[in-house]
């Protein structure tokens, strides 16, 4: 067959966990907020702009899930078996999230504190424990017998600490920009303040990260300085540095979709750095997206799916993003 | 933990889990279907009773919607994170039916979900009902894909096993494999008897209550309806499923009915009640009706089926459990057929919502299809032991090399937190079920005395089904 299906397969899992990425990192954002935001009112109009989108966000990183076990079943069972304790983690948080946007507005009065806790916390440790899994990921498995080597604490690094971290300001940048487009008034100009330094966290992490996965793993350096590659790659740098001037031009005043748009930007650009710096591995450093694709048979019928559904989900998820456009007013909204 | 193995803990892990999420989509699947009919006649019909009883369910669709997307989210990763070596193993198959799941059901429930609950306002009345309906759409079609990529482990075909690893070679084999119609049309018939029944419980809490809205008169029956004219038929579908189930997994039938050995010239009897004792090979305290068993299986009155002597000890799964479930799940479907037929024979006497024995009944027999769901569940699944794969792969041989202390922590979090949460859900959805149909408040006095006749007495079965939210929490 001509068609180079682990590819495909790859751009396919590359997208659909970019979707989550940037839209559930804007839920998830949210609830990274609710710490600086205290006021009941706020909160539910924040909760309220992502209400009738959330779990469609969420399923990106469902469909995310079931394509890499499709697709390349051994990293799918070898990662997420290394990563058994991250992974429980970053579950459970999901879960707390998930269930708190409904409970917080079906709960006793008594219990609606309780649940706000329940979304923050589970907001941070759900995008916490996502970027240590992803630091664990860049920092490389090696596989003997079907099994990474290592034990069960093996992902618990100074790296994959730090991106825990960092995904959590990045996430919080989303959140602040979204509510920036979504909402009005005193509470839009909150989170306008909030958002510089934000930001400029973002910024310095995407700094730390760049600097940080070259000098710790040659192959990635070498990916990335040997010329003419360099030449092809350094737009992203500059283009990320485009995007944060944008951005902080626009918060001087009452801006309304161009910190959200840069947001975007920033996420994907750094998106396209990590995968770059992997390339052509699904489980660096060395297991290659051929090695650990299941049979053609099995990648050509699930590509058939894929190619067909996947752009009218688009189009329906931006019609549901279309329905509830424009600003969420505060008290309204719920069913 | 406990002297348990990882293996063990494993499987009590996917079990635990497995359980706890399977009875928020056969909620899903069921309200869905119920809500589209709601909306569907008070559009057709304009009758405002259909609305409220779309606007009180849709609330609960919602809570019970977020719990099975969550636990849901579990269920998609744990592959990955217990069962790597299965993942391994069958990933090409369990993988695409699971992203054709995705890309086909959840994507079509989240998008127009969020319209559905929260789009009165924003869209015409058609489109949202084109909402409802592709919300309820979805639920099915996941339920197709899911079944189908479970039936696949128990009567797997369509596939070749290269180099270790399953590769597909026939996709519609694999799809329409043979025990996969029998436990689509078995899983979807229940998951409507069960919202039947949990509507039906609801309705009749209210009518205990002394509520004669036409809401709640008009959910009461269309339950009841619907229990009379679903249980038969699902009694139908599950014959065929266990004479398909004898067919291509024959130790299961033989530890369904505790049956260990054919005697030559003989019938097999039917044992009603029993203790099957996997290491003295027998049944013990057998209750039995001669000859039965060989009319139901062989529908002949002395056919045989294979024993479970005719299959090698390491073979065999676990007759106590799965005999015990499946006569729980037989059971209770004995008593809906039993609640459906009273609650014609009430309508009949014009005393539908008159009769508290039936409003009882009724009442009590709410939780009965989610209990059903998990005994049938407990037979396939124990039943399908010690395969993961049926005759490909042991169970012994998918579970990852986790530690019993790394499993064991796993397991704890995950059990407190469940009971933690869905414990709340679940009382929450109750909550929403005794607040009633919006326009209730200040009804029930306006509809005459109770049928109890005491209106003022607490009800003490109530109480014990539906315990009141404040002591509850």
């Amino acid at each position: 067959m001509g068609i180079d299906l682990p590819l495909i397969w790859f751009l396919i899992i590359g997208f659909s966990v970019m979707m989550y990425v940037i839209m559930d990192g804007f839920d998830l954002g949210i609830g990274i907020l609710f710490p600086f935001i205290p006021g009941r009112e706020d909160r539910d109009t924040m909760v309220n702009t992502v209400a009738p989108v959330w779990d469609g966000n969420e399923t990106w990183l469902v469909l995310g899930g079931a394509g890499l076990m499709a697709a390349f079943p051994l990293a799918y069972a070898v990662l997420l078996s290394a990563l058994y304790i991250p992974a429980l983690c970053f579950l459970a948080g999901l879960i707390w999230r998930g269930v708190s946007f409904e409970f917080r507005f079906k709960a006793d009065e008594a219990h609606k504190p309780f649940w706000d806790k329940a979304f923050m916390a589970g907001s941070f440790v759900a995008t916490f424990f996502q970027g240590v899994m992803l630091g664990a990921f860049l920092e490389g498995h090696q596989v003997v017998d079907g099994v990474a080597v290592g034990h069960v604490m093996s992902w618990l690094t100074p790296f994959s600490l730090f991106t825990g971290v960092g995904l959590v300001i990045a996430y919080a940048l989303l959140g602040a920009t979204w509510l920036i487009l979504k909402t009005e008034g005193d509470l839009q100009h909150r989170v306008i303040r909030m958002t510089r330094p934000i930001l400029l966290s973002t910024l310095a992490v995407i700094a730390a990260v760049s600097a940080w996965t070259p000098l710790a793993h040659p192959a990635i350096a070498a990916r990335w300085f040997a010329v003419p590659d360099f030449l092809f790659f350094a737009p992203v740098p500059l283009l990320v540095l485009v995007a944060a001037w944008a951005m902080l031009r626009s918060l001087k005043g009452t801006p309304h979709a161009v910190p959200f748009v840069g947001a975007l930007a920033l996420m994907f650009l750094g998106y396209s750095g990590l995968v770059i710096s992997i390339w052509p591995n699904i489980l660096p450093p060395e297991i290659s997206i051929r090695d650990a694709a299941a049979p053609p048979q099995t990648l050509g019928f699930a590509l058939v799916g894929a190619l067909l559904i996947i752009p009218v989900i688009l189009a329906y998820t931006a019609w549901s993003y279309y329905v509830f456009r424009g600003k969420v007013k505060a008290g309204e909204g719920y069913h | 933990m406990f002297g348990l193995t990882a293996l063990e803990l494993a499987r009590i892990q996917f079990g635990f889990t497995i359980s706890f999420h399977i009875i928020f989509p056969a909620i899903t699947i069921g309200l869905a279907a119920f809500l589209a009919v709601l909306e569907g006649m008070w559009l057709w019909k304009k009758d405002d009773a259909y609305l409220e009883l779309y606007h009180f369910w849709s609330r609960i669709f919602a809570v019970n919607f977020a719990m099975g997307v969550v636990s849901g989210l579990v269920m998609a990763y744990q592959f990955g994170t217990n069962w790597s070596f299965y993942s391994q193993f069958a990933g090409s198959i369990t993988g695409p039916l699971l992203a054709y799941e995705v890309l086909t059901a959840f994507f079509l429930e989240a998008g127009f979900l969020g319209v559905m609950l929260f789009g009165w306002n924003k869209v015409g009345r058609g489109l949202h009902f084109f909402a409802t309906l592709m919300v309820a759409l979805g639920t099915l079609i996941s339920a197709t894909w899911i079944l189908a990529s479970n039936s696949w482990m128990q009567t797997p075909q369509g596939h070749e096993v290269i180099n270790n690893v399953v590769v597909p070679v026939d996709w519609i084999a694999v799809i329409f494999n043979p025990s996969f119609p029998y436990r689509l049309a078995h899983m979807v018939t229940a998951a409507m008897l069960a919202t039947a029944l949990f509507v039906g419980a609801s309705g009749a809490w209210h009518l205990l209550r002394g509520s004669r809205h036409r809401a709640v008169k008009r959910m009461f029956s269309m339950a009841l309806w619907m229990v009379l004219f679903t249980t038969p038929l699902q009694i139908f579908i599950g014959d065929l499923h266990g004479l398909n189930t004898l067919e291509h997994q024959p130790a299961k039938i033989a530890a369904v009915e505790g049956h260990w050995e054919n005697i030559p010239g003989q019938g097999v009897p039917l044992i009603l009640f029993g203790i099957p004792d996997m290491d003295a090979e027998t049944t013990r305290y057998k209750v039995e009706i001669p000859n039965l068993g060989s009319l139901i299986l062989t529908h002949s009155l002395d056919g045989h089926f294979p024993g479970l002597k005719e299959f090698a000890a390491e073979d065999r799964p676990n007759s106590l459990i799965v005999f015990w479930a499946f006569r729980i799940m037989v059971g209770l479907g004995m008593l809906m057929l039993l609640l459906g037929l009273y609650g014609a024979w009430a309508r009949w006497r014009h005393r539908l919502y008159e009769s508290p024995a039936l409003a009882r009944f009724a009442l009590w027999m709410g939780p009965s299809g989610l209990i059903a769901i998990l005994a049938g569940w407990y037979v396939t699944e124990i039943g399908r032991q010690p395969w993961v794969v049926y005759g490909l792969m042991r169970t012994e041989d998918a579970v990852s090399n986790h530690s019993a202390l790394t499993l064991s922590v796993g397991l704890v979090v995950l059990v407190v937190m469940y009971l933690a949460i869905f414990g709340m859900g679940i009382a929450y959805v109750l909550k929403l079920v005794r607040q009633g149909p919006a326009a209730l408040g200040g009804d029930i006095a306006a509809h005459g005395p109770s049928i109890n006749q005491k209106p003022a007495r607490p009800l003490s079965a109530a109480d014990a089904v539906l315990p009141p939210t404040t002591d509850a929490q």
